[in-house]
């Protein structure tokens, strides 16, 4: 073997060896740190110095926060952590860094608005967020949805379809920005219109992951709009007899119902001995507010039921 | 004359080639490719986005770290080599080896930015699976990136006709940073008075205005660009090349090369 040779497999060799070892013993490192303090810090939280650091290449850095953003609201959301600080930094200098940048606008406000485990649990911020995002892109009717999608999470219809109403005016906006608006302002807070707004959204959005979200929602509704029937049966029930029925079979025959009644996977609803209607696997429908057990903490993780 | 100027310019374009400086577009074909297949999975709703984003961005950074570290040595390694003393021994003017080092660093930058661009389309149909009449402004910021570079391949000659390579490098990169702030220091200038005004609003327009021919994010959201902006720039970035050659041949033709 001639001595150059020899150098070439020594050489080939340690490099193979020690690539590997720093792989392994990064690998090991990254067990031995603590994860919340690589996690949870943002070192620069100016919008305005980011921006200036950019070099005028704004538009790439926006991209790496939002990035980022959907990485940190995701890996949270996945170790089940209810606390976001950093979200809403993040999203400002996000949008700081390009104000036309909608999906951190659309999506951001989903992550701020809803109560943890859903979400962050800031919708005041999720409210900026979307008014910041209508001043510099006035013309998209979207961000008046997300904004009165916003407003009704939170309850205040009245500001819901102002929004509404607001984004019928932009140019080109969809049609049933006018019938929401009117539907919001007169029949706030029922099944209908929640129904409307979600079947909006899934519409309307080409992304999957809104439209996953809209279905989970969808099927919330129908699910806490049959526990809300079911139970006023059970109250009627009890108020011509005297006494809880013993079994849904025993409801849905005073009520006339074709059969048991289930829920939208097919799943009969169960009758307890208190004569509470409960669905038979709440941690299926991650966003129903009826028909869980006393006590019940929604799931440990969001499990959406793709059927896209 | 003008033969003298394209055999200087052909063998520049040539040497740079030799240097391998052509193989920056592997590293920006993984980043690129990397970037359209992976974004999609780690992100939400900004693919296109990324695409335009990161591949422009990538193309202007690439091609000023190349300007600035070809342009910083194309008169000093001339004289470092003692061919310089062969090529002004022919008739060949001083002036005229400044302008065909310019033209072929430009020329090889143009031809690395070609071949980019093919690499931006390409990507561009894999995460959108068509093109748009929008798409075509992308060209747009192409041609003004090609602007930037050939001001900053002037900048290197300029600084190389009288400094050292690194300090020229420095002076070139610094001259980079600060005209990519040169609005900034524009809306400074208005904040202060007297004295301090008159230096910055001078330093202000001294500097050359690399934000003006950042186009990038509005590309990127598809925003119409005017015809007027187009023109405006060309006619900038052809005036301040101009200038900044015009002072490297100035200061070229009175040095002493003994």
């Amino acid at each position: 073997m001639t001595g150059r040779k020899r150098t070439t497999i020594i050489a080939s060799a340690c490099l193979v060896v020690s690539m590997t070892s720093c792989v392994l013993l990064l690998r090991h490192l990254d067990r031995v740190r603590p994860k919340a303090a690589i996690e949870d810090v943002l070192y620069i939280d100016s919008p305005k110095l980011v921006k200036r650091a950019s070099l005028g290449f704004d538009g790439l850095m926006a991209c790496m926060y939002w990035t980022r953003t959907v990485q940190y609201f995701g890996q949270r959301h996945y170790d089940n952590e209810h606390t976001y600080n950093e979200l809403a930094p993040l999203l400002e200098i996000t949008t700081t860094l390009d104000p036309h940048l909608l999906p951190a606008y659309q999506f951001g406000a989903s992550f701020l608005a809803p109560a943890p485990p859903s979400g962050a649990g800031e919708p005041d911020r999720a409210v900026q967020l979307m008014e910041y995002g209508i001043e510099h892109n006035p013309n998209d009717w979207h961000l008046y949805y997300n904004l009165g999608f916003v407003y009704y999470g939170l309850k205040d219809y009245k500001k819901a379809s102002e929004a509404f109403e607001r984004g019928s005016h932009v140019p080109d906006a969809h049609p049933f920005m006018k019938v929401m608006a009117a539907q919001t302002a007169e029949h706030a807070g029922d099944y209908t219109t929640a129904r409307m707004l979600w079947s909006a959204t899934f519409e309307t959005s080409k992304e999957k992951n809104i439209q996953e979200n809209a279905l989970e929602h969808l099927r919330a509704i129908q699910v806490d709009e049959d526990v809300t029937n079911l139970q006023a049966a059970v109250t009627r029930f009890g108020e011509r007899t005297g006494r809880l029925p013993s079994s849904m079979a025993e409801l849905a025959a005073a009520e006339h119902l074709p059969g048991i009644p289930g829920d939208p996977d097919g799943n009969a609803y169960k009758l307890t001995p208190e004569g509470r209607v409960l669905v038979e696997n709440p941690d299926d429908f991650p966003f129903i507010t009826k028909g869980t057990p006393p006590g019940y903490k929604g799931p440990a993780q969001l499990k959406f039921h793709s059927k896209l | 004359m003008t033969s003298r100027i394209v055999h200087i310019a052909s063998n520049t374009f040539r040497e740079a080639v030799r240097d391998r400086v052509l193989y920056n577009l592997i590293g920006f074909a993984l980043l690129l490719s990397g970037a359209a297949i992976f974004v999609g999975q780690i992100s939400i709703d900004i693919e296109r986005l990324v695409v335009v984003n990161l591949g422009l961005t990538a193309v202007s950074l690439f091609g000023v770290v190349i300007a600035i570290f070809i342009g910083i040595g194309l008169v000093s390694k001339e004289i470092e080599k003692r061919t310089l003393y062969t090529v002004l021994s022919r008739p060949v003017c001083r002036w005229e080896f400044i302008v065909g080092k310019f033209f072929g660093l430009a020329g090889t930058l143009v031809v690395n930015t070609f071949f980019m661009a093919i690499g931006v389309f390409g990507a561009l149909l894999y995460v959108a699976h068509k093109f748009s009449v929008p798409d075509a402004q992308i060209l747009v910021a192409l041609y003004f990136i090609i602007l930037e570079f050939l001001i900053i391949c002037s900048l290197a000659l300029l600084f190389s006709s009288f400094s050292s390579p690194l300090l020229s490098a420095v002076f070139a990169f610094s001259l980079f940073v600060i005209g990519s702030f040169a609005d900034d220091l524009r809306g400074f200038a208005g904040l202060t008075h007297g004295f301090t005004r008159w230096f910055a609003t001078g330093a202000a327009y001294l500097v050359p205005n690399f934000s003006a021919l950042n186009v990038i994010s509005a590309v990127a959201h598809q925003q119409p660009l005017g015809a007027s902006l187009v023109l405006q720039n060309t006619a900038y970035a052809l005036l301040y090349t101009v200038t900044a050659l015009s002072g490297a041949v100035l200061i070229f033709d009175r040095k002493n090369l003994k």
